[in-house]
């Protein structure tokens, strides 16, 4: 295909998948080099409307940058939940009183006048009240998925994403190398020079490039619903390791039938969850305040519970001829710690600074060593954090004494050493260290 | 009087700019110039710190902003000693009006294929930049990256080249001074023992000191801007400007508007 000579002419690249990663993908390229680029949007889903995903986000404070970045969030602030505070605890369902090991304090981490995060002296000297210090932001906000999506989609169309409400089927590599052909669900045709695939785990794209995939189902499955309550949460997060595995109370802005809300997500071993789906309201209200505790005085369900399977899955590369991967397509982790959107927005974060770097730079933004410098910069980060994931999972859906000794004594001993909690933070916080994409520092590209 | 006269392009002083077995040499590799994983990987991840180092400098000088899709929209360049494109093709892209000249005719082959399939207007020759100065050509920014330690005269090619800038315009180059650390690292090191590029590509006595290079662009009638060391950073895997012009360094320097 034809490629840009000069002023006038511009690069062409098909994000399939209208996601929250896809829809940050195609703004922030458009963003940084609207004449340059023009971006198409395909997906299916662009004609159902947002509400239908009853889902909630915990959004890191690197990826609520990156929307800053991108000028969306303002109109998201006023429905985004500050999450100030981090309470995590293990305990048996039994216990009347859950023993409280670590918490999360304080709001997020201190910037510096650059942006950046800033260092809170040597790590050998730990402050004695490490959380006494001014925090500029707090470490995450939970957000509606329909809220997020709707902004996403507004802002994209402002800013000029064309937006079709098909699927990709397909996209084949021009013969000659310059270009890749990408036909639709609706029997059109588009010709880019980059597809970018952001169309979830069975990524049908990772599939016809013939990119393998690793992973495996963990023998649980992951349940969430929004629960009213009586009194306020005031912006706290808690989440419970219960033997079956982790309950997480995530604090919503005010609504409902009893004035607040928290999204509750847990984990359930799979035989139990048709008989969690099965209950009546009552019953199944029984059941959940068993696990979210009497603290939150009474509760009602605001939406009826959802299953979701949780598996771990690893594309094998993130990047062939013409194409890169990213959010689910490239990677799926165990939602434990909250980091699955966190971790697709900083694939798209870092994959629009390499294409927009190399525009500019004259390059050809679809090359082999444009991709591979970003497969090389994304894949290291998402097998830690798949594998920290899985290992955090292990560790807290057992109850067998010895490991539930080891575990208490180990968040213990984190509560008190406020350089390891400060990595904690900083690692649920999202801030990234140098060499971070500068949209996860809230500077535009 | 003009300071390469004695440079005409006739027969012997054709020998000035080209060495015939440095040409077959880069004639047997001129198939894998595009090929990022191929023997030209070096260059690959070399590109961008070269790229940015000459769009960021024209911009400043030409009052452009780098940012912009074309900010060296309209200014001419040459590129002596283009190769495959690799520097030739991403100018033309950013808005110049680019010329690369190689004495191998399978890289001017290899780079107008490569520029007409991604649909880039740029003009490749088979030709030395004596013959364009001869003709009295004159160009805003001439570029010349990898190339003087190529030649058999590189006093004589650097000025030959001075004379194709225009008043006002840039001469930008780039190449190995000649240190016991740059016969090291990029002879021992890059072509026998990280096998990056292919044996024989440099001579170590044919390398340039940036104080030569410097004189022969002031002697070919240019002020001297700026030298600049480039540095391997094996941890990144990536290239970067540094202060250390012990192996690879970049120079720049401009022709006086008056």
């Amino acid at each position: 295909m034809t490629g840009p000579a000069g002023r006038g002419q511009s690069w062409r690249i098909v994000v399939a998948g209208g996601g929250i990663v896809g829809l940050a993908l195609a703004l922030a390229l458009r963003r940084a080099a609207p004449r340059a680029i023009e971006v198409t949007l395909a997906d299916p889903a662009l004609a159902r409307d947002p509400d239908g995903d009853r889902r909630a986000y915990a959004v890191s404070a690197a990826s609520r940058r990156m929307l800053s970045a991108l000028d969306v969030w303002a109109g998201i602030a006023g429905r985004a939940q500050e999450m100030r505070e981090m309470v995590i605890t293990d305990s048996h369902l039994a216990d009347p009183v859950r023993p409280v090991f670590l918490e999360f304090g304080g709001d997020g981490e201190r910037r510096d006048d650059e942006g950046g995060a800033a260092e809170h002296g040597a790590p050998d000297e730990p402050s004695s009240e490490p959380f006494a210090e001014p925090f500029a932001e707090p470490f995450a906000h939970m957000v509606e998925s329909a809220v997020l999506v709707r902004a996403l989609r507004d802002t994209c169309r402002e800013a000029g994403v064309e937006m079709l409400e098909a699927g990709v089927r397909r996209a084949t590599p021009d013969a000659d190398g310059a270009g890749v052909s990408v036909r639709l669900t609706d029997g059109s045709t588009r010709e880019a020079h980059l597809v970018c695939a952001a169309d979830g785990k069975r990524s049908r794209l990772r599939e016809g490039a013939g990119i393998g995939w690793s992973g495996w189902d963990y023998p649980q499955s992951g349940l969430s619903a929004i629960v009213g309550h009586a009194r306020d949460h005031e912006g706290r997060a808690i989440q419970h390791f219960l033997p079956s595995g982790p309950f997480a109370m995530l604090p919503l802005t005010p609504g409902g039938s009893l004035g607040h809300r928290s999204a509750i997500v847990w984990s359930e071993r799979k035989t139990n969850v048709p008989h969690m789906l099965a209950l009546d309201e009552d019953m199944l209200l029984e059941e959940i305040e068993r696990r979210f505790g009497l603290e939150l005085g009474a509760i009602a369900l605001e939406t009826p519970i959802q299953a979701f399977p949780l598996e771990f899955g690893l594309a094998r590369a993130f990047v062939a001829q013409r194409l890169a991967l990213l959010g689910d397509a490239a990677h799926v982790i165990h939602p434990i710690a909250g980091q699955g959107v966190n971790l697709g927005l900083k694939d798209a974060a870092v994959l629009a600074e390499r294409i927009v770097s190399a525009v500019r730079l004259g390059m050809d933004l679809g090359a082999a060593d444009v991709l591979e410098d970003y497969q090389r910069a994304r894949r290291a980060d998402t097998v830690a954090m798949g594998l920290a994931t899985d290992a955090l999972n292990r560790l807290f859906s057992n109850d067998v004494a010895p490991v539930r000794m080891l575990r208490d004594l180990g968040l213990g001993l984190v509560n008190r050493m406020p350089a390891a909690k400060r990595f904690f933070m900083r690692e649920a916080a999202g801030v990234p260290g140098q060499g971070g994409a500068r949209l996860l520092r809230g500077e535009a590209l | 009087m003009s300071p390469a006269a004695h440079h005409e392009p006739h027969a012997d002083t054709q020998a000035a700019a080209v060495d015939p077995q440095e040409v077959a040499r880069f004639e047997k590799i001129a198939r894998t110039w595009w090929d990022p994983k191929g023997p030209m990987r070096t260059l690959h991840k070399f590109n961008p710190v070269r790229l940015a180092y000459i769009r960021d400098h024209v911009a400043a000088h030409f009052g452009r902003d780098p940012k912009d899709g074309a900010p060296l929209d309209g200014l001419t360049l040459l590129d002596v000693g283009c190769g495959g494109g690799l520097l030739t093709e991403p100018l033309a892209r950013l808005g110049a009006q680019a010329r690369g000249l190689d004495p191998a005719p399978t890289n001017v082959e290899v780079a107008r294929l490569h520029a007409e399939r991604a649909g880039v207007a740029v003009s490749y020759e088979q030709e030395t930049v004596e013959a364009v100065v001869a003709r009295g050509e004159r160009f805003d920014v001439v570029i010349s990256m990898e190339v003087v330690e190529h030649v058999p005269d590189p006093d004589a090619f650097v000025r030959t080249c001075a004379r194709a800038v225009a008043p006002g315009g840039l001469l930008f180059m780039a190449t190995l001074n000649r240190t016991l650390k740059a016969w090291g690292l990029a002879i021992v090191g890059a072509e026998y023992v990280l096998r990056w590029l292919p044996k024989g590509t440099h001579e170590w006595d044919k390398f340039v000191t940036p104080a030569e290079l410097e004189a022969s662009m002031r002697a070919g009638g240019l002020a001297v801007r700026e030298v600049t060391g480039v540095t391997y950073n094996p941890l990144q895997d990536a290239w970067g400007l540094s202060r250390d012009t012990a192996v690879n360094y970049m120079a720049f320097a401009e022709r006086p508007a008056g």
